[in-house]
């Protein structure tokens, strides 16, 4: 894991791209980790065919869990909701180009966990790790 | 306590010596700095041998037997419950129930000793700053007899509020439940002075030794308590085998925990009456091979007595705290070094403890970070986590450098 902390994790940590809340937006959904208190939310608009237009992401945790957010929403925009959904474990990965042991995955995975709460409508507290698997 | 041998200073180039995982590279080139003892000990040759020659030697189950093995299996499991009782001072090792870990052994008090004494409206006194394992046993059993839980506060310097746990010892609590040395602040609390209080309150006491009874010398018969919960893996033992200590007559009027072979007296179809104490709580086979592993790791904590060990710990710590505060951005949990053991408990500002923690692992210096299962303590601290550095009989002064060195790493990849 040396090159866990590569720049791209830590200059998306230190200045994320797409930081902040959507207001009006279509899709909101949050959820956090309660093993070390990573927390995200991710908001979406999206057009008349469902297409991702806009994506912003809030919260705060560790870098690993906050430039994986940065990443995911910038990777989403453009894409329908569709596509969004079938988004797994590996592209996460694959956007932040590292490997992980089992306990920073589940840093990196909650953007996605939050994500696929939001476009599955789901009620907060019920996005579970199946959504990631 | 029974054998403590003259003070002196601990050699640490010899013991470690002892404990092979302490020299291994974690990646090419990087030592391992092993911080991480609160969590688990590492054990030393010694105690893998004992349990290796038992396997290799004298492996048989016990208590039944006839045959030779049996009776070799028993001796040796029954003299490591005996070097167990005199490790902690207690008089008798029918005192001494061997269950899986401290978790399980507060269990044990809560489902058998509590289910039976306590009615609903009673009321429990634990603490703020509880693991845990010594938190949810209570929550539930409170859950299911409707029982009223209290917690005595700590101030901001981490320290029990003593005038706050009497106050709510006029509660009458029926039980008093607390942890001797904290695994998080490192806090050491005045326990002989609590358990006198709370048993003169009318309470019974149980003590989480989890932490207290690998680091300090710790006499069962000076604190008084009625129940002292420890495991083997954090005092050099093996995973899988912990101790429940109680005092006779309370072992004695319990009824038994979990049902099976060895903790009866006689079965019939429909009936069955139990065993004495302590085989009444030990149900089934137990884990025998780590029962004398732990039998080992008292022989090899007893060689260099606890007081030995406690003050090299205590060295160490004063040493790390200052070290640690000298690092801009740090904050250490928890009271000054007079008050605690070797553990610390530290934020760094801006930076997430999983961070930090990944940054010191690139250096091969083992922490832990996360809540260490004590979220209450870290939600009254407002903190989401922090990072822990704990130390131990094989811990140097040469290891506090690494840990150092790599704050100011992380200082320089995240400021």
């Amino acid at each position: 894991m040396d090159d866990l902390y590569r720049e791209l994790i830590i200059d998306r940590y230190k200045n994320p791209h797409h930081r902040g809340e959507l207001d009006p937006h279509d899709y909101s959904y949050e959820d956090d980790n309660p093993l070390c208190g990573d927390h995200l939310r991710i908001d979406l608009r999206v057009d008349e065919n469902d297409v991702v237009t806009e994506a912003a992401f809030s919260g705060q945790g560790c870098s690993i869990s906050q430039a994986s957010a940065d990443l995911l929403v910038e990777s989403i925009i453009g894409k329908s909701l569709d596509e969004v959904k079938q988004i797994g474990k590996e592209d996460v990965l694959e956007l932040l180009g590292i490997e992980l042991g089992p306990v920073r995955l589940k840093c990196a995975l909650l953007s996605l966990k939050v994500l696929k709460g939001g476009v599955y409508e789901l009620p907060l507290g019920e996005a579970d790790d199946e959504l990631v698997s | 306590m029974a054998n403590i041998p003259k003070l002196a200073k601990l050699d640490s180039a010899q013991l470690r010596r002892d404990f092979e995982v302490l020299n291994r590279e974690v990646r090419p080139g990087v030592p391992l700095t092993y911080l991480d003892s609160a969590a688990t000990s590492q054990r030393p040759r010694q105690v893998i041998e004992a349990v290796d020659a038992f396997y290799r030697q004298h492996n048989a189950n016990i208590h039944r037997g006839i045959h030779t093995l049996a009776e070799e299996a028993t001796a040796l499991y029954e003299a490591a419950r005996q070097k167990v009782a005199a490790f902690i001072g207690a008089a008798d090792p029918r005192e001494i129930v061997f269950t899986r870990n401290t978790t399980e052994s507060i269990n044990l008090v809560a489902q058998s000793w509590g289910r039976a004494n306590l009615q609903a409206g009673d009321v429990i006194l634990l603490t703020e700053m509880e693991h845990h394992s010594n938190l949810v046993p209570w929550q539930m059993l409170a859950e299911e007899k409707g029982l009223r839980l209290e917690f005595a506060p700590i101030t901001n310097d981490g320290l029990l509020d003593l005038d706050g746990y009497h106050k709510l010892l006029e509660l009458g609590p029926k039980l008093v439940a607390f942890s001797q040395m904290s695994n998080v602040l490192g806090t050491i609390n005045p326990a002989e002075q609590m358990v006198k209080s709370a048993q003169k309150a009318g309470a019974v006491v149980l003590i989480d030794g989890a932490q207290s009874v690998p680091h300090l010398p710790v006499d069962i018969s000076a604190l008084g308590a009625d129940f002292l919960a420890f495991s083997g893996h954090k005092m050099l033992g093996p995973t899988g085998v912990g101790v429940l200590y109680g005092k006779l007559d309370l072992l004695e009027a319990m009824p038994p925990f979990l049902g099976g072979g060895d903790m009866i007296k006689r079965v019939h179809l429909r009936t069955f009456e139990a065993n004495a104490v302590p085989q009444k709580f030990e149900a089934g086979t137990p884990a025998i091979a780590q029962a004398i592993g732990l039998g080992a790791a008292v022989d090899y904590l007893s060689a260099i007595g606890m007081e030995t060990v406690a003050a090299h710990e205590h060295a160490l710590i004063a040493q790390a705290l200052e070290r640690l505060e000298e690092v801009p951005g740090v904050w250490v949990f928890g009271p000054s070094a007079e008050h605690k053991g070797g553990v610390a408990s530290f934020t760094f500002e801006g930076v997430h403890a999983h961070d930090v923690a990944q940054i010191l692992d690139r250096s091969g210096v083992a922490v832990r970070a996360g809540h260490h299962c004590a979220m209450p303590l870290h939600e009254k601290y407002g903190v989401p986590a922090t990072t822990r550095a704990s130390f131990y009989l094989y811990n140097t002064e040469a290891d506090i450098d690494p840990l150092i060195e790599g704050l100011y790493q992380v200082k320089e990849l995240f400021g």
